[in-house]
């Protein structure tokens, strides 16, 4: 029997073995070990977990038909309220979410939601068990754009409400950041993504590719001349940040999206495709979320040795503990309390090395973090030829300078109300990073949720009114 | 999918498509581009667009075999297919945005070069057809390397120009442009100079001395052309710009073209290609093609 305070471990690949290859860390339950698991759940009256997720899912429910082995009920239930489940089981911050509200975590640790909700929906895509679509189709034809967590889940809520959704996507392939930014080792990319994203299509949900709103077609013409209703905006937060700092511009210094852009979506790791990548010797990371680790599990795998620079302490590391963990144990070298003050080149403009200053916490800022303080005279270098920035993202100019009517705030994000995704122009909706500037997989996808809420409350009062 | 219409050889080692691509086709203007990937395990490669036709739905690209997707792209043939392409990107020319009438009394100068003569056609024949006839000065190597010479003269006045004078006249496009404004006295309002970075960097340097404003377009690496990836970020002024949203086409005079070239090697020239081979050794398995790193 399992010990009720602590979680049935995860298999893991080990370590040694990960840090070389582009198979997927975390290895997830088997059926024996996710019943176990379940066994820990005391199925709350008033369960605090589901209020800890932003899709709302009936977590003690699916984990009880888990533990009786009713593994295709308890995808039924994840999916009344996600469409993306064997993804969020794994990229969620489950520790804030789900389980950080656990009761079981009080007096030990909580129970594993995160991992259940990957069995059930690993499970339920080996046995080829699908969402149930609509039985009956509305006809009202609703525009969402961008094919990633916010756009996926709008579209496949509405789908499921009869609606007829054509998804527009920038990039060649569906699923946005799930496949530009996110790495295989944590997201295979076909078995998981395009999995779900097939569940999407299954619910009658079209997505036409390679179209870039702003560009290809606008809102505007895609309401008045093609017919779509409404539409959700879930273009995400793509805008790379950069420091400003000499040497910025040398060659070998990448933004974090366009080294895991070459990696996972155009497969730079595998010499059968076309696109190159500067892998690097010595690579420094500048920034402490995931997307740094991301990037610097990546840069470790393609066998360089890594650094991650990062101006405050461990404490403060904006990432996933369970990344951070994960990029130690491969071997990444953590520099915290250092800032880059100049990117050094050789007189070819290729990067030789990166120079910074120690820093230091002094009182907490507006963020409540303590403020990082440089220390004067401290500057060191450390010799690296590749550098790539990880500062975070902004979203992109590109639809809200192209569509009449559409509020944008100081940020550049669009301006949409948080319970429906209202915008300040009639009929368009909008959620995600686009909305709220660079956040996580799962926020995305409860802005995707209230996106849908909004546009079905819009349309059914509007066709009432007749 | 997106289907080839018409294949051609037009000089050497330049080739020209039509491909339908009604959405792109729709929305088209002079000074956007486009990015075509081949197959699923092709590069995404930003190309010029050099003419457009939005009642057929079709798009014209010229391009030049550099790296293994492009080398593998020109042995398509009408009926083939392209995977993806998506456009158009970029901002429009500037000029496209002006008032007619204003436009109307300008003399505008083209300077080309090379594979930038496709791009300065769809502009040109825009000019065209609102009634202004702008000079275009089109340089290339030697005579077999002139593409579009009919088509050019029907919406310009044009000067070619050889560079080993195996045909009309020898020498470059800049001194083309410096005899007809200091011979000829010509007077020009704006110069647009389209073709490789080296070439813009001379043309910039000569109007700057003629004092003649003057508009780039720039072709640095880039991935998804949308602004995501950063990577094809110019100076521009002392500012970093994203060739993919801020441009492709800036001010001439304000360009750090010399970086913008060091940055192009990167994956692009022999030298930057030797350096990848020697920075990464036998980890190195490029995809440009042509440095054994494949092997």
């Amino acid at each position: 029997m399992a010990d009720v305070l602590r979680k049935v471990p995860v298999r893991e690949q080990d370590p040694k073995v990960r840090a070389a290859n582009f198979e997927e860390v975390c290895l997830g339950y088997d059926e024996e070990e996710a019943r176990e698991e379940a066994t820990r759940c005391i199925n709350c009256k008033n369960a605090k977990c589901i209020a800890g997720c932003p899709v709302s899912i009936n977590i003690p429910a699916f984990i009880k038909e888990t533990k009786e082995g009713n593994i295709e009920k308890a995808y039924q239930i994840i999916s009344e309220s996600s469409a993306l489940p064997a993804v969020c089981g794994r990229v969620c911050p489950q520790e804030s979410q789900c389980e950080g509200r656990c009761i079981r975590g009080i007096k030990g640790e909580p129970v594993s939601i995160g991992k259940l909700e990957r069995f059930v929906a690993d499970w339920a895509r080996e046995h080829n068990i699908k969402p149930t679509p609509a039985t009956e189709k509305n006809g009202h034809k609703v525009a969402v754009i961008g094919s990633g967590p916010a756009g996926l889940t709008c579209a496949g809520d509405l789908a499921k409400l009869g609606y007829d959704v054509t998804i527009f996507e920038a990039l060649h392939k569906e699923g946005g950041v799930l496949v530009y930014g996110i790495p295989e080792f944590r997201l295979p990319k076909e078995k998981v993504v395009a999995a779900e994203v097939e569940n999407v299509k299954s619910l009658g949900v079209k997505i036409e590719t390679n179209v870039i709103i702003g560009k290809s077609v606008t809102i505007d013409e895609l309401m008045q001349e093609e017919g779509f209703e409404a539409v959700f905006i879930g273009s995400g937060a793509g805008l790379p940040m950069f420091m400003g700092i000499p040497g910025e511009q040398a060659n070998g210094v990448f933004s974090a999206n366009e080294y895991l852009t070459r990696n996972n979506l155009m497969k730079a790791f595998r010499s059968d495709y076309d696109t190159p990548i500067a892998m690097g010797k010595k690579v420094a990371v500048v920034g402490g979320g995931n997307v740094a680790m991301d990037a610097a599990r990546t840069a470790l795998r393609l066998g360089a040795e890594v650094h991650i620079i990062y101006r405050r302490s461990e404490a403060e590391l904006p990432a996933r503990v369970e990344e951070v963990h994960h990029a130690k144990e491969e071997g990444v070298i953590f520099d915290l309390l250092s800032n880059p003050v100049e990117i050094l080149t050789d007189d070819k403009d290729w990067v030789t090395g990166i120079r910074c200053i120690r820093m230091e916490l002094g009182e907490p800022d507006a963020s409540g973090r303590r403020r990082p303080v440089e220390v004067p005279g401290s500057e060191f270098e450390i010799e690296v030829d590749t550098v790539i920035m990880s500062l975070g993202t902004s979203p992109n100019p590109l639809i809200s300078s192209t569509t009449i009517g559409l509020d944008i705030n100081r940020r550049k994000c669009i301006i949409a109300d948080e319970e429906y995704g209202q915008t300040s122009k009639e009929g368009v909706f909008a959620g995600g990073d686009a909305v709220t500037g660079a956040a996580t997989v799962i926020l995305a996808m409860g802005a995707g949720k209230a996106g849908a809420k909004g546009i079905h409350k819009f349309l059914s009062e509007k066709y009432k009114r007749g | 999918m997106y289907k080839i219409l018409k294949a051609e050889q037009l000089a050497a080692n330049i080739y020209l498509m039509d491909v339908e691509a009604p959405r792109v086709a729709k929305h088209c203007l002079p000074g956007q581009f486009v990015i075509v990937k081949m197959d699923e395990v092709g590069e995404r490669i930003p190309l010029t667009i050099c003419d457009y036709d939005s009642e057929k739905g079709s798009v014209t690209i010229v391009f030049q075999p550099i790296g293994a997707s492009t080398t593998k792209m020109k042995d398509l043939k009408a009926g083939d297919y392209f995977e993806d392409f998506v456009g158009p990107l970029g901002r429009p020319s500037e000029f496209t945005e002006m008032d007619i009438e204003e436009l109307k009394k300008k003399h505008i100068v083209f300077v080309a070069g090379g594979v930038g003569t496709a791009p300065v056609y769809p502009q040109l024949k825009w000019l065209h057809e609102r009634g202004i006839t702008a000079d275009a000065i089109v340089g290339a190597k030697t005579k077999d390397l002139i593409i579009l010479e009919d088509k050019l003269k029907e919406v310009s006045n044009l000067y070619l120009t050889t560079d080993d004078g195996s045909y009309i006249r020898k020498g470059m496009g800049t001194d083309v442009l410096r005899d007809l404004v200091e011979k000829e006295g010509k007077h020009y309002d704006v110069c647009v100079a389209i073709g490789p970075m080296i070439m813009m960097k001379f043309v910039c340097l000569l109007t700057k001395e003629l004092n003649i404003p003057t508009i780039v377009s720039m072709n640095p690496i880039m991935v998804d052309g949308t602004g995501m990836c950063g990577a094809c970020r110019l100076l521009v002024d002392g500012e970093v710009k994203f060739a993919c949203v801020d441009g492709p086409e800036f001010d001439g005079h304000k360009v750090d073209f010399d970086l913008a070239m060091k940055r192009q090697q990167m994956y692009k020239s022999d030298e930057g290609r030797a350096l990848l081979k020697e920075q990464e050794g036998d980890t190195h398995h490029g995809g440009c093609g042509l440095c054994g790193g494949d092997k």
